[in-house]
């Protein structure tokens, strides 16, 4: 389980590093930032590219911060730097909750936020968030610089619609409101392995209802989404197990998941509730 | 791939070691192979098991999902330099006294993981020592005297840094 | 008296109680390199100018082997050779060791594939180069052209073909007392079952590793990473290769763990044997995990249909088992001996007066199996418990109850049974079943727990709790032997052809040697796993070593008690019967101050040039045998209390007993960790981990993403209950095997508490349960 040999380049600039993979690209370059999902792929020869651009001493990608009602992730922020007090606010608790799911303490402190969603895994936690709270990528090459909404950034399994010369240099997600209440859940049979399914409840309650819900189901389909018939559904009602039940019976019909197995489906049902009940502040169904 | 070659100095437990490895090698075997520091185990080489946690500018990271060029100006602490003069630190002490190996593969990736817990959050909770060494896997202890020695650990070193 | 003491040695039984060191849970002398990091696994093992060897292996599960082409890889970088079963055609196949039964020797692994793949992971060819990396590269290059043929995959499906004239059934393990037809006529119920147990295995967290080196100078071939079975694997690599085996030396160093798995002879260890004596270099070979889990050997995988009668009572009066064990593509070394071992130790800790057993042991396009930890074990255990529980549902009794009306009482002790496993007798030595079962439930507060678990289900919550007696064996003869020398600076030396796997060994002899010996035992040396340091050895297996190299330990060592204290009594002018020794000085035993003598002036006493020691073989130092016919059985209870999610289907450990009686905890904190440690293998067979396949043969398991190990978060607390009450008579130290009780009943205890919280009666058919299966039972479907 020794990689495949390739080129290594570790570009100190942005600019340099576009410049490198333009060049690399086409030569199945890849870049590699946390390397916590590409190097196993490599040690198992299912991932060989010839080249590696390391972008782990480019300057300033490390960033993090609140600007203009967006959280900025740059594409060096570790999964770990996601901890207590980085970032104020429902979103900042949202995130704390999140990253503890997040495989294991050595991986999170290598493993990078944007480097999971330009893996695109289903099952990722952090396309999971960004799917549900309709997050902006970033992305740059030689080309120039585009971005991408949420919904058109996953394209299904493992599959993203970043180029291959072109960088994630920046997540940008939506700071919630204070109002905002949040929910999430995963179930995996083993501490810290991947879901088997995940979801991600954010909304908020005016008056005894809901508001603005948002709703996200990963690692059941072959990408992330929000579960947009439950949610209309959510809106304007009142909390309760049995609305959440209905919530997720609803999502239930619409989904298509990754394998025929109804156990899938019914721990989709599963999540949903627990996200939703743990949102509404009520006890885990 | 001579070209391909690299030129590195990986320093070590604070000693500088120069060597020449292909972009591929790994730093876990960079640390064997090439630098003779064998402690440092591997059991999965691909990031899963933990037997090859070092720690890289104090942080636990796996040895086999880095590779040992990407590790060059970095302070890289493997399990060989736990032991000053040949005695057993308080983690490593606390090990043998709660009989927390017994193969010892998985033992210097537990003594680098359980080391980054004591120096960033000695205080640690019972939840979150059990999350934080989910991490590692053990085949013959069944972790409960791995956790016990960490805490054991723990209590020696707060009770030493208060004497 | 039982064999195993002989009348002269029955003088030195170890008494009862706590010794010196011996009943103490003091500090292993392992530790100090492991946590150094100076450990040496077979990884650690490096020689100059060695080649590097990489194996080509099937990726098909089934296949007519064509033409392997590997011009290609002979001219990759580094690369020195290049082998293909032509290459090896001299090297017979990998034998196995249990002779027992016939028949067995067409269906032995070649060491390289010859004209058939039968299954992924199978060796086909073998590169050697000067780096791991370039090997692994070159390996890719080897073109292997097959024609694929049908895939057998399920056990119990008819036989197939193996090869002209040979089919997939080598073998039926039978084996049969009493009435068995009569009694099921005569019986007042009977309870049919058809159980399951998955595949799965020890996979240490050391992959294999083999370093092979010849020394022309000297015409000696050394292997080192070996483990286990040096002695064996020393003999058969030397007649396969056409050696001497006194021009074989095979070396053990630190072992990640054994479990089974790991020691046995492999093709790949003949690879660097062969390639070391042709190439004339250094080879070393170091498994992947994903090659580990397709290459070493799997286990456990049974299918069990069962019938008992019982008397109105739920008394035990027949069982009557026809099971199919998959065994995986070969035979390889353990023969039909998981087989067998299912066979003959199914009938547990009850009477039963009559038993029939059809062992179907058979071959499939999967991994090859043989033991894992409480091999034939874990899985009837499963099967008897399940069948105890399914009686006492049918004829409404009391799980607890049912079973007390079965166990061997402790007066009926040694109780011989009409069956033999691993060529023994099956005796049970020695026992008190019932007081043991007591003494767990009250621990655990079983009956209270049975109130408390009402309250929350009658509050909505899914819990259940169930037990699971087991008799484990131990102790496996036929001999060992063990020798002990004191050298002129009073160090001792402990030279036994045990082997350690990361158990504690060294500690365990040391202690054992201490104890007789009267000397620090964190000074004694031990030596274990070298072929050049002692003749013979029967190795670390079967629960063996402290029962066999334990017993020759203690036997050794008061045989160099005994000629220390016959030289110093010369030395003090005192007659031995006065003398005794402390801390390694001989002194007076009734404590009064007097003349006194180190062990090491006494050893330098003895020394060749000693002019007393003329015309007597000098030195301090003892070797003792200690032979046995019989098997020691150690025997237990495992409770266990559980939750289970009804969104998930996940099962939630909340309290976990293990009560095991060994006869006697030589260092009662090892015996605990082997336990608890043995009880987290159990539970990973019982609820995680499993060899999947796909239709086609393809293995679904090959990353420890796939195929899960639990980690703590998945750990209950387990509390162990190690009881001494009944010391075997078989061993002047009274003591029975501790390494395989913790995992033994794991899987049968989970079945019966997960049907409890279920409440549905016998649910559980199979292991391991998984989360979509009682998420099923949960909706109510099978």
């Amino acid at each position: 389980m020794k990689p495949a040999p390739f080129r290594y380049h570790a570009p100190r600039t942005e600019a340099e590093a576009l410049s490198l993979l333009a060049e690399l690209a086409p030569e199945e370059g890849r870049v590699i930032a946390g390397g916590q999902s590409l190097v196993p792929a490599m040690a198992l020869r299912v991932a060989r590219p010839s080249h590696l651009v390391d972008i782990n001493n480019v300057a300033g990608f490390d960033r993090l911060a609140v600007e203009d009602g967006w959280l900025r992730v740059g594409p060096l922020v570790r999964h770990a730097a996601l901890g207590e007090g980085a970032v104020p606010g429902p979103l900042g608790r949202l995130l704390e909750v999140v990253r503890g799911q997040i495989a294991h303490l050595p991986i999170r402190t290598r493993g990078t936020v944007c480097g999971s969603l330009a893996n695109a895994d289903p099952a990722s936690e952090w396309c999971l968030l960004a799917a549900t709270l309709g997050a902006r990528f970033h992305v740059r090459s030689l080309r120039g610089e585009r971005v991408i909404e949420a919904d058109a950034f996953f394209g299904g399994f493992m599959t993203t619609a970043l180029a291959p010369d072109e960088i994630l240099v920046e997540l940008r997600l939506p700071v919630l409101s204070d109002a905002a209440h949040t929910g999430f859940h995963e179930f995996s049979r083993r501490a810290g392995d991947f879901a088997q399914a995940a979801a991600l409840a954010v909304l908020e309650l005016r008056e005894g209802v809901i508001a603005a819900p948002r709703l996200g189901l990963g690692a059941v389909e072959d990408r992330p989404r929000r579960l947009l018939e439950a949610e209309a559904l959510l809106a304007g009602r009142a909390p309760s197990e049995a609305l959440f039940r209905e919530a997720a019976t609803t999502a239930r019909a619409g989904l298509v998941p990754v394998d025929e197995d109804p156990y899938r489906l019914d721990l989709a049902e599963t999540v949903i509730r627990r996200a939703l009940s743990a949102a509404a502040g009520m006890p885990a169904p | 791939m001579s070209d391909a070659m690299h030129d590195l100095t990986l320093t070590l437990n604070g000693q500088a070691h120069a060597i020449r490895v292909e972009a591929r090698r790994t730093l876990a075997d960079a640390l064997r192979e090439d630098c003779g520091l064998t402690g440092t185990h591997l059991g999965c080489e691909h990031g899963v098991c933990g037997a090859c946690t070092v720690l890289m500018d104090g942080q636990p990271v796996r040895a086999c999902l880095l590779f040992a060029v990407q590790a060059e100006g970095r302070a890289i602490r493997t399990v060989e330099g736990l032991a000053k003069g040949g005695a057993l630190n308080p983690l490593q002490r606390a090990f043998a006294e709660n009989h927390a190996l017994q193969c010892g593969y998985c033992t210097p990736g537990f003594l680098m993981l359980g080391t980054a817990i004591l120096e960033t959050d000695p205080g640690i909770s019972d939840e979150a020592l059990v999350e934080a060494l989910s991490s590692n896997l053990c085949r013959c202890t069944g972790y409960a005297n791995i956790a016990r020695a960490i805490r054991a650990a723990a209590d020696a070193m707060s009770t030493e840094g208060a004497a | 008296m039982m064999d195993g003491i002989t009348p002269e040695a029955a003088r030195h039984i170890l008494p009862a109680g706590p010794g010196k060191v011996v009943g103490r849970g003091v500090a292993r002398i392992e530790d100090g390199p492991l946590l150094r990091g100076e450990g040496r696994f077979a990884a650690d093992v490096n020689f100059p100018r060695q080649l590097h060897m990489r194996v080509v292996r099937a990726e098909l599960a089934h296949a007519r082997l064509l033409r392997v082409d590997a011009s290609a890889a002979r001219t990759m970088p580094g690369v020195v050779a290049v082998w293909t079963a032509e290459d090896v055609a001299e090297i017979p196949p990998i034998p196995f060791r249990a002779t027992k039964v016939r028949g067995l020797e067409p269906y032995c692994q070649p060491v390289l594939a010859r004209d058939r793949l039968r299954y992924v992971g199978e060796p086909v060819a073998v590169v050697f180069a000067d780096d791991a990396y370039r090997a692994e590269d070159a390996a890719e290059m080897v073109v292997v052209e097959a024609e694929e043929l049908p895939v057998l995959l399920d056990a119990t499906a008819p036989p197939a073909e193996f090869a002209p004239g040979l089919d997939t059934e080598p073998t039926v393990v039978r084996k049969e007392y009493g009435e068995v037809g009569a009694a099921f006529r005569a019986a007042h119920a009977v309870v049919e079952l058809e159980l399951s147990v998955g595949r799965h295995s020890g996979v240490p967290l050391e992959t294999r590793g083999a370093i092979a080196r010849y020394d022309a100078s000297s015409d000696v071939l050394e292997l080192h990473g070996t483990a286990k079975k040096q002695h064996w694997n020393r003999d058969e690599i030397a007649r396969l290769l056409g050696r001497p085996p006194n021009g074989v030396h095979l070396f053990e160093g630190h072992v990640g763990g054994g479990f089974g798995v790991r020691g046995e002879l492999y093709p790949e260890d003949l690879l660097v044997c062969a390639a070391a004596l042709r190439l004339r270099r250094p080879i070393k070979w170091i498994e992947d995990r994903r090659e580990h889990f397709v290459a070493t050997n799997h286990s456990r995988e049974q299918h069990h249909r069962i019938r008992a009668a019982v008397d109105a009572e739920g008394r035990l009066l027949a069982i009557d088992d026809a099971f199919f064990h998959d065994q995986g593509a070969y035979v390889r070394t353990h023969g039909a001996r998981v087989a067998d071992l299912a066979a003959g130790m199914l009938p547990g800790p009850y009477r039963l007066p009559a038993y029939r057993v059809a062992g179907h042991f058979r071959l499939t396009n999967k991994t090859p199996a043989a033991t894992y930890r409480a091999p034939g074990r874990f899985e009837t255990t499963f099967v008897r418990e399940r069948l105890m529980d399914a009686i006492a549902h049918r004829l409404g009794l009391d799980p607890v109850e049912v079973r007390r009306r079965n166990l061997v009482a402790a007066a009926e002790m040694p109780f011989a049974r009409p069956l033999d496993t691993l060529g023994t007798d099956i005796i049970l030595d020695s026992g008190d079943y019932e007081g043991l079962l007591d003494k767990a439930l009250a621990r655990f507060g079983w009956d209270a727990m049975q109130e408390e678990l009402a309250a929350r289900r009658a509050a909505g919550e899914c819990v259940g709790a169930g037990l699971a007696f087991f008799v484990e064996k131990s102790g496996l003869g036929p001999s060992d032997g063990v020798r002990i020398s004191i050298d002129a600076t009073g160090a001792v030396e402990l030279v036994s052809g045990a082997a350690s796997v990361g158990q504690g060994v060294e500690t365990v002899l040391a202690q054992i040697c201490a104890e007789a010996l009267g000397v620090d035992y964190a000074r004694v040396r031990v030596v274990h796993g070298r072929t050049d340091r002692i003749e013979f050895g029967n190795g670390a297996h079967a629960s063996r070593v402290t029962v066999m190299s334990g017993s020759a330990t203690w036997e050794a060592a008061l045989a160099v008690r005994e000629m220390a204290l016959e030289t110093a009594g010369t030395l003090l002018q005192l007659p031995p019967s006065e003398l005794t020794i402390a801390e390694g000085v001989v002194c007076r035993a009734d404590g009064a101050t007097g003349p006194s003598v180190t062990l090491a002036e006494v050893a330098r006493r003895m020394g060749p040039n000693a002019p007393e020691m003329r015309g007597r073989t000098p030195g301090l130092t003892a070797e003792r045998w200690f032979w046995s016919d019989h098997m020691a059985y150690p025997y237990g209870v495992h409770l266990a209390q559980l939750r289970i999610d009804r969104g998930t289907g996940a099962v939630t450990v909340e309290r976990y007993l293990v009560a095991n009686d060994i006869g006697r905890a030589i260092n009662p904190v090892l015996v605990e960790g082997q336990i608890r440690g043995g009880f987290a293998q159990g539970l990973g067979g019982a609820l995680f981990e499993e060899f999947r396949y796909d239709p086609q043969g393809q293995p679904l398991s090959t990353t420890f993403a796939d195929y899960l190990i639990p980690t703590i978060a998945e750990m209950p607390v387990v509390d162990v209950l190690i009881a001494e009450d009944a010391p075997s008579p078989l061993n002047p130290l009274g003591v029975k095997g501790a390494g395989e009780g913790g995992t033994n009943a794991v899987g049968a205890a989970f079945a019966a508490a997960v049907d409890d919280a279920l409440r549905r009666p016998g649910a559980v058919t199979s292991l391991p349960i998984l989360p979509a299966q009682v998420r099923r039972m949960l909706d109510g479907a099978a």
